[in-house]
C-alpha cells in the first residue's frame, strides 16, 4: 500500500489533494509528498497563500452615510407596516 | 470630528445592565453562547441587545455601531466590490431589524449576525444566477488546473514572497464561486461541513472548490511575480 502511494504520479497525488487537505491529514507523512520535490513546493505555496490571506484583510469602516440610509429604510418599513 | 449621521453607543449603555432586566439573550446562556468577541463579553452589549429586541431605536443604532465594521468587511471580502458591499450591509441590518426579536441566545449574537449577513450575500449571489451546487463547472468549464505540469519550469516560487497587494487583487478577481468558498474557509474560518450546509453543496464539492481557488490564486501570483521580474 505504502509502495503504491510512493509510486503514484504527481497527477494522481494532486487529484487527491482536495480531499487530503480538507480532511486535515498530515501530508508531510504522505509517501508521495516525501519523495516529490515538486508536489512539496506546490503544497508549500498553497499553505503560504492560505496563511497570507488570513492576515490580509483589515477590518474596514463602512461609508459614513450608510447608517442614514439604513435608518431611512427602517422608517419606510415602519410606515408601510403601520399603514397595513 | 465624528460624523453626526453615524450613531454612537448610548452613554448609559454600560450601566444599563445594573437594571436587573432580563431577556433571553442575556439571561439564558448556553454552551453555544460563549462570547466570540471582546465587545460581546460585556453585560452592556447584552443590555443593548435586549433593548433593541424590545424596539428601542437608539439601541439598534448602538448595535449597528458595534457591528458595522465586521459586517461590512465580511460583505466586502465576499463580493470584492465596495458599492455592493455597502448595499449588502444595508440589507443585512434591515434584515436584522426585522428578525432581531427572534434571536434567543442559542449562539453568540455576533455569530448569529455574521451568519445572517452571509445568508444575505448568498441570496444576492443566487439572484444573480450563481449556481452554488456545481460551482466548478459553472465557473470554469475549460481550465482544469494541473499545477504539476508546469513544475520544473523556471517559474518563481511563491513561498516567503507573497505580495499582499497582488494577493488582494487576485482574491478580488477570483470567480464569484471560488472567492466565496475561499473567503468562508480560509479567511472566515468556517469548516467544510458548515460551508456545505450554507451553500447547499457536498462537502467534497466545498473541498474541491477551495483547492481550485487556491490554485487559481497561485497561478495569479506567479504571473504577477513574473511580470514584476520583467520590469
Amino acid at each position: 500500500m505504502t509502495e503504491a502511494l510512493k509510486t503514484m504520479s504527481c497527477q494522481e497525488f494532486q487529484d487527491q489533494l482536495p480531499e487530503l487537505i480538507g480532511s486535515g491529514q498530515n501530508l508531510a507523512e504522505h509517501p508521495h509528498h516525501q519523495s516529490c520535490e515538486l508536489c512539496r513546493a506546490l503544497l508549500a505555496d498553497l499553505e503560504t497563500i492560505a496563511q497570507a490571506a488570513r492576515q490580509l484583510f483589515p477590518v474596514e469602516e463602512p461609508p459614513d452615510g450608510l447608517w442614514t440610509q439604513i435608518e431611512s429604510a427602517i422608517e419606510d418599513e415602519n410606515k408601510t407596516s403601520n399603514s397595513c | 470630528m465624528p460624523d453626526p449621521r453615524t450613531p454612537t453607543p448610548s452613554p448609559d449603555a454600560s450601566s444599563a445592565a445594573a437594571s436587573g432586566e432580563a431577556c433571553a439573550a442575556a439571561s439564558a446562556p448556553s454552551a453555544d453562547s460563549i462570547p466570540k468577541t471582546p465587545s460581546e463579553n460585556t453585560a452592556a452589549e447584552a443590555e443593548i441587545l435586549c433593548r433593541a429586541q424590545a424596539g428601542d431605536h437608539q439601541a439598534f443604532a448602538d448595535l449597528y455601531s458595534l457591528h458595522k465594521k465586521r459586517i461590512y468587511s465580511l460583505c466586502l471580502r465576499m463580493v470584492g466590490n465596495a458599492a455592493e458591499a455597502e448595499d449588502l450591509t444595508q440589507e443585512a441590518f434591515l434584515l436584522l431589524h426585522r428578525k432581531i426579536a427572534t434571536f434567543r441566545g442559542d449562539s453568540a449574537f455576533s455569530t448569529w449576525l455574521h451568519r445572517l449577513a452571509i445568508n444575505v450575500v448568498l441570496m444576492r449571489l443566487r439572484k444573480k444566477g450563481l449556481s452554488l451546487i456545481s460551482l466548478d463547472e459553472a465557473m470554469d468549464p475549460v481550465q482544469e488546473e494541473r499545477p504539476g505540469r508546469s513544475f520544473g519550469s523556471p517559474d518563481p516560487k511563491l513561498t516567503g514572497s507573497i505580495d499582499r497587494l497582488a494577493l488582494g487583487r487576485a482574491i478580488a478577481n477570483l470567480p464569484a464561486g471560488y472567492r466565496l468558498i475561499f473567503v468562508l474557509h480560509d479567511i472566515e474560518g468556517y469548516e467544510h461541513n458548515e460551508i456545505a450546509t450554507m451553500l447547499d453543496c457536498s462537502i467534497g464539492n466545498s473541498k474541491s472548490q477551495l483547492h481550485k481557488a487556491r490554485l487559481k490564486l497561485r497561478d495569479a501570483l506567479r504571473t504577477s511575480t513574473r511580470q514584476e521580474a520583467w520590469r
